[in-house]
């Protein structure tokens, strides 16, 4: 005990309490900017990519142009649906020639069905009622069920083009693209 | 204006002869309030209106930077408690008030910090870890665990997915994690950090290195290509040599009715783990699960129990 007391009390470890910014110098300097420059670009680099991948260079979507067979495969004042499914069209034809009508509801995007015995297209979400013409009678729905682009392709069959819309409200059922006289 | 100042040259009658110059230097020199009369002793013939286009003299007063006007905002203020980080306090403050920083020590050991000593292998497999997160993540935008799509879905991914190399990360880095971890193991052996009071840990990494190796199993299957069919069945034949709870394991015959065996083929540990006899669509549905959810999720949270554990035990083990 005395001996320990006898002993000069060790000098406390020094604590550095404030931390200080060394000064840069030029290496110094070269070497953050290069490293920071490489971290930059590595981290806008894997993000851009990231970002990249997520839109499909490749989709599984059918594609928006289709051909729907022969113009006397349509009987009159039927509407066919052999390519509701897979094309999203109705195929409907009248006493003077062929039209394709969208199968999206145009209140909020529902798939209605055609109903036979009342002659209507009728939404099963809210109930929304369109014509065969596809125009809109019932229910939310503001206005027609759109038009796709139809005509004849070489081999005489039926081509329906989906990247082409006509709405009713707007004239366009006018436009000679919107209509087959066959 | 300048009838208000009093201190203005012209407010006198005659000019006053100009002030002795050394001692206006040091007037000059020292801001605030000396200024103005050391300005009007250097100018003893100025005109009338010269004090009032003279700018007036102010004390320079920084204004708060950007930054500095964002961190004394609430809402920087509610999600970082404490100051800039440059004293002892506020740097320990950093740490002990981070959810993730927190599971590791505040203090680390110097000898913790070097490389040779600690090869930084823990680390590693922690980054390798979140690689494996991020590159798994996207994958599964792309794939489906089905007979039909899985096998095309790989091949679509190297083929005309953007950033084609995703899947070669993912299991790149796979196999650079169990690498990293074994070498971990084998530093913390070599180096005897495995003794008290670091033996529960210890334990904890031993599970760890199960689940990455299981993790790299379940995962071998998802490409479903005949290597990886073959494989997992080759490799879950083992589950039959369970013991007691695999059909072919010993002890399993103990558990029957006289000649009536309870543990078989259909209701054995490899039945459980393929969801079948055999290696089929079940197996590939389970795999799935198991490699994206329920093996990661428990590694996570051992994970963190293990890095936490280091910091409870003294942190990073000292030199021998």
């Amino acid at each position: 005990m005395a001996a320990a007391a006898a002993k000069p009390a060790a000098p406390r470890p020094k604590v550095q309490l404030v931390w200080e910014p060394k000064e840069l110098h030029r290496r110094d300097w070269m070497l953050v900017a290069s490293w920071s420059l490489f971290a930059l670009s590595s981290l806008v680099g894997t993000l851009f990519y990231v970002l990249r991948y997520l839109f499909p260079n490749v989709t599984y979507e059918p594609p928006l142009q289709f051909k729907a067979g022969l113009p006397t495969e349509f009987a009159p004042g039927r509407v066919d649906e052999r390519f509701k499914a897979s094309f999203g069209t109705w195929v409907v034809r009248n006493e003077l020639g062929l039209y394709a009508l969208s199968t999206v509801c145009t209140h909020l995007g529902c798939t209605p069905n055609w109903l036979e015995g009342e002659q209507k297209f009728k939404c099963p979400c809210h109930g929304s009622g369109f014509r065969k013409t596809g125009i809109n009678f019932e229910g939310p729905a503001p206005r027609p069920l759109e038009r796709y682009r139809i005509g004849l392709a070489d081999d005489g069959q039926v081509m329906i083009d989906k990247s082409a819309k006509f709405q009713g409200e707007k004239g366009e059922w006018a436009n000679p693209e919107s209509f087959l006289y066959v | 204006m300048a009838e208000e100042n009093p201190q203005s040259p012209s407010s006198g009658g005659p000019p006053k002869p100009p002030a002795p110059t050394p001692a206006a230097t040091p007037a000059a020199a020292t801001p605030a309030a000396a200024a103005p009369a050391a300005a009007t002793a250097a100018k003893p013939a100025a005109k009338k209106d010269d004090a009032r286009i003279a700018p007036p003299q102010k004390t320079y007063v920084p204004r708060p930077g950007l930054m500095d006007q964002i961190k004394d905002s609430q809402i920087w203020r509610s999600v970082f408690r404490h100051g800039y980080p440059n004293t002892v306090r506020n740097r320990s403050l950093a740490v002990l008030s981070n959810v993730f920083l927190h599971l590791h020590p505040v203090n680390v050991r110097t000898s913790g910090l070097r490389l040779s000593f600690t090869w930084c292998m823990g680390g590693l497999t922690f980054f390798l870890f979140l690689v494996e997160v991020i590159t798994g993540v996207l994958l599964m935008f792309y794939y489906r665990p089905t007979g039909e799509y899985a096998y095309r879905d790989i091949i679509a991914m190297a083929e005309h997915v953007p950033m084609g190399i995703m899947r070669e990360i993912h299991r790149w880095s796979a196999h650079a994690m169990v690498i990293t971890v074994w070498l971990h193991m084998f530093r913390v052996f070599m180096t005897g950090s495995y003794k008290p009071p670091r033996e529960f840990n210890w334990n904890i990494g031993v599970i760890l290195l199960v689940l990455t190796l299981l993790l790299s199993f379940t995962g071998y299957l998802l490409p479903w290509d005949q290597l990886a069919i073959w494989a997992i069945t080759v490799g879950s034949n083992m589950a039959r040599a369970t013991p007691i709870a695999g059909y072919e394991g010993p002890l399993s015959s103990l558990i029957s009715i006289d000649d009536v065996n309870l543990v078989h083929s259909g209701d054995d540990m490899r039945f459980a783990l393929l969801g079948g006899r055999f290696v089929g669509e079940a197996t590939l549905l389970r795999f799935y699960v198991l490699h994206c959810i329920f093996i990661p999720l428990v590694a996570t949270i051992l994970m963190a129990v293990h890095f936490w554990r280091i910091r409870k035990d003294g942190g990073i083990s000292g030199p021998l």
